[in-house]
């Protein structure tokens, strides 16, 4: 075995990158229960990986024939309905803990300096896993897959000028058809996966490169040993991977009820509506994108005035694309001299609070039809939701912070 | 920061509720695909007042003969009346183009209806039926207004002569003792051959089946389910106690 290991290592440095990525990768001692969810995307991510290549074995992607194919995986194939359960519910999965994710990210300032390129790499991950999970549920070919399909497609046709022969392009028809349900599978089972796992390399390697932040937000290696290992580092492996055994206990553990007990998740994981096949004739009476998007979707909902010539329907899709597009440059808005939420100052703290409620209830608001003042309070929040962005560089200057620690403080 | 993590979970609950409401009252009920009994008599419903113009395409008539204890010989007898081979899909005879041309639009597959609708969806409308001499049947539905299906099992309930009490609750009148709302149907315009309680049971059986067929994987999922849980607690014992192994020299 061991001259196994050195002929290969003379060829390919196995040994180096087992060292530097894990075994002598040195992660702080402090990480709390925030620092799962990085673990658990990559396990959802292989779960969905390994699922989808056994579903695609089965399932029939033409507009005649996927409906039928996906109930002939949940009833005629041999644990076919374990893989498509696995796999939506996995897809909504993805969405929790990337969220949750971005929210530790967003508390313990993981984004600043020198992570900007992790944050950025993760938010192109976050885009990019939002047209994949959106392409995906075109394929079941149900209403909802039908209609959420052609509302979002329909939002490039708000764009001045191009729009229209935009969507056109999109679609491959003059609406959502055969044809865009054929590249929309190509694109979710060949395409987006192989980005998607590009992204997670260079997320990583640029992660290892500068190291893992903390709750503390300290920078381990300003204090290292004699032999230059960070004193309060340990090496990931074995320590953080037995820890994230832990992690992957307990998410299964919520992750198998669902799976087992609650697969529609009360019509959240699996809308009601796509229980029948689509329709191009009949129009549901209520399309709600699935839950991951409808934080989105409300925002795009709440724009309803049309401004300088062009239809609200355009401006709520700029705000839409703006409510993603700001999160990139996060990195440059926060001017805080320290990182975690654990220094900063009580208008940070406010500021994080009111935005993680903002975000939830919106995504409550785009589930629900909308009503007067249900659109009213999806303007409040929206605005609420940008001034978090927009006033950072401000408050986190003004703002008194508390004297951060030598080391961490576990 | 416990703080923020609790506001986190309380603003997401509204969202749970969801699945609750919807315009018109039902009847609730709770369905159970262990019950073989109800499930036989939802087949033999289903086949004889249902098939005649709704298939079951997603489905296999040796599956339902399996899962439900069925005989394939007596199903084959009593059950197939297309000529249909025991292992084929559940499509009734009656093309879509034809159906479309009488009823204006193809009844629909029932397979997943359970699911699209709602359990107590399908038991109150199938309960749902009354005379209304302005419909071209003469009949509607208190769960679906001016409802294009005819009442198929009209000579086992009778014809409700007013809107029946679908999704109200009986209750007593303190001073007299008299019982409000506790029939299904005050009046009958004409007669069926089954009492209300005998009606009542005879749709719940129907519903119970149409939800087996819905997700026959149910009771076997459930069933699995419990003992990958218990796997994945006997797991995390284990990882626990490798994870305080190690962690034991951090400090």
């Amino acid at each position: 075995m061991q001259k196994l290991i050195q002929w290969v290592d003379d060829r390919l440095p196995i040994v180096d990158a087992w060292n530097k990525h894990l075994a002598k990768y040195y992660a702080p001692k402090n990480f709390n229960v925030w620092y799962f969810f990085g673990s658990l995307a990559m396990l959802v991510l292989v779960n969905q990986l390994v699922t989808g290549i056994w579903l695609t074995m089965s399932y029939n992607p033409s507009a005649e024939g996927a409906f039928a194919s996906v109930e002939y995986i949940m009833r005629d194939v041999e644990w076919g309905w374990l893989l498509r359960y696995l796999h939506s519910t996995g897809a909504s999965a993805f969405f929790v803990v990337v969220y949750l994710h971005m929210f530790r990210g967003l508390m313990y300032g993981s984004y600043q300096k020198p992570r900007e390129l992790i944050w950025i790499f993760g938010m192109l991950i976050y885009l990019v896993l939002m047209a994949e999970a959106f392409m995906g549920y075109l394929l079941p070919w149900g209403q909802m897959s039908y209609w959420g399909a052609q509302v979002i497609v329909n939002l490039f046709g708000a764009i001045p000028v191009i729009g229209e022969d935009l969507s056109l392009w999109i679609r491959g028809d003059y609406l959502i058809s055969g044809i865009t349900l054929n590249r929309f599978f190509a694109l979710h089972v060949v395409a987006l996966p192989i980005v998607l796992l590009g992204l997670v390399v260079l997320h990583i390697l640029a992660l290892h490169e500068v190291g893992s932040n903390n709750p503390d937000g300290i920078d381990i290696k300003k204090n290292k040993d004699e032999n230059g290992i960070p004193k309060d580092g340990i090496p990931f492996h074995p320590y953080y991977t037995v820890h994230d055994l832990l992690g992957v206990a307990v998410f299964f553990f919520i992750f198998f009820i669902v799976v087992f007990f609650f697969p529609e998740m009360g019509g959240l994981f699996l809308e009601k509506p796509n229980f029948e096949p689509a329709n191009a004739l009949k129009t549901p009476a209520h399309i709600a994108p699935v839950w991951y998007f409808t934080p989105f979707y409300a925002m795009l909902r709440a724009v309803t005035v049309d401004l300088f010539g062009l239809p609200a329907k355009f401006w709520g899709v700029v705000v839409m694309g703006g409510a993603i597009a700001i999160l990139f440059v996060l990195p440059w808005l926060d001017r805080s001299p320290v990182r975690s939420i654990r220094y900063k100052g009580w208008l940070s703290k406010i500021a994080l609070a009111i935005f993680a409620v903002s975000f939830v209830i919106l995504g409550y608001l785009g589930l629900v039809p909308a009503t007067e003042g249900r659109t009213m309070v999806a303007q409040i929040l929206t605005v609420l939701y940008f001034l978090y962005f927009i006033l950072m560089p401000f408050y986190t200057r003004m703002e008194k912070t508390k004297p951060v620690p030598e080391r961490v403080t576990g | 920061m416990r703080k923020l993590i609790f506001g986190l979970v309380f603003a997401v609950l509204p969202a749970l509720g969801l699945a609750a409401g919807g315009a018109v009252p039902l009847d609730h009920i709770e369905t159970d695909h262990t019950n073989k009994e109800s499930l036989q008599r939802g087949v033999a419903l289903f086949t004889n007042y249902c098939m005649g113009c709704h298939s079951m395409e997603y489905a296999r008539y040796k599956r339902v003969a399996e899962d439900l204890d069925i005989p394939v010989e007596l199903y084959e007898e009593n059950l197939i009346f297309t000529g249909a081979k025991i292992g084929e899909l559940m499509k009734n005879s009656m093309s879509k183009d034809m159906a479309a041309e009488w009823f204006g639009a193809p009844p629909p597959d029932l397979t997943l209806e359970t699911r699209l609708r709602g359990e107590s969806w399908v038991y109150s409308y199938l309960r749902g039926f009354y005379k209304d001499d302005s419909r071209p049947l003469g009949v509607n539905n208190v769960v679906f207004d001016n409802v294009g299906m005819p009442h198929v099992m009209v000579d086992l309930q009778g014809l409700c002569a007013v809107k029946p009490n679908v999704g109200v609750e009986a209750s007593v009148e303190p001073l007299s003792g008299n019982i409000n709302n506790g029939d299904l149907c005050p009046q009958y315009a004409s007669e069926g051959s089954m009492s209300e309680a005998e009606f009542s049971q005879a749709m719940y059986d129907l519903t119970n089946f149409m939800s087996y067929m819905a997700d026959p994987v149910r009771v076997e999922r459930e069933r699995l389910g419990i003992f990958v849980l218990i796997f994945v607690a006997i797991f995390f014992v284990f990882a626990y106690l490798l994870n305080r192994e190690y962690w034991k020299d951090v400090h």
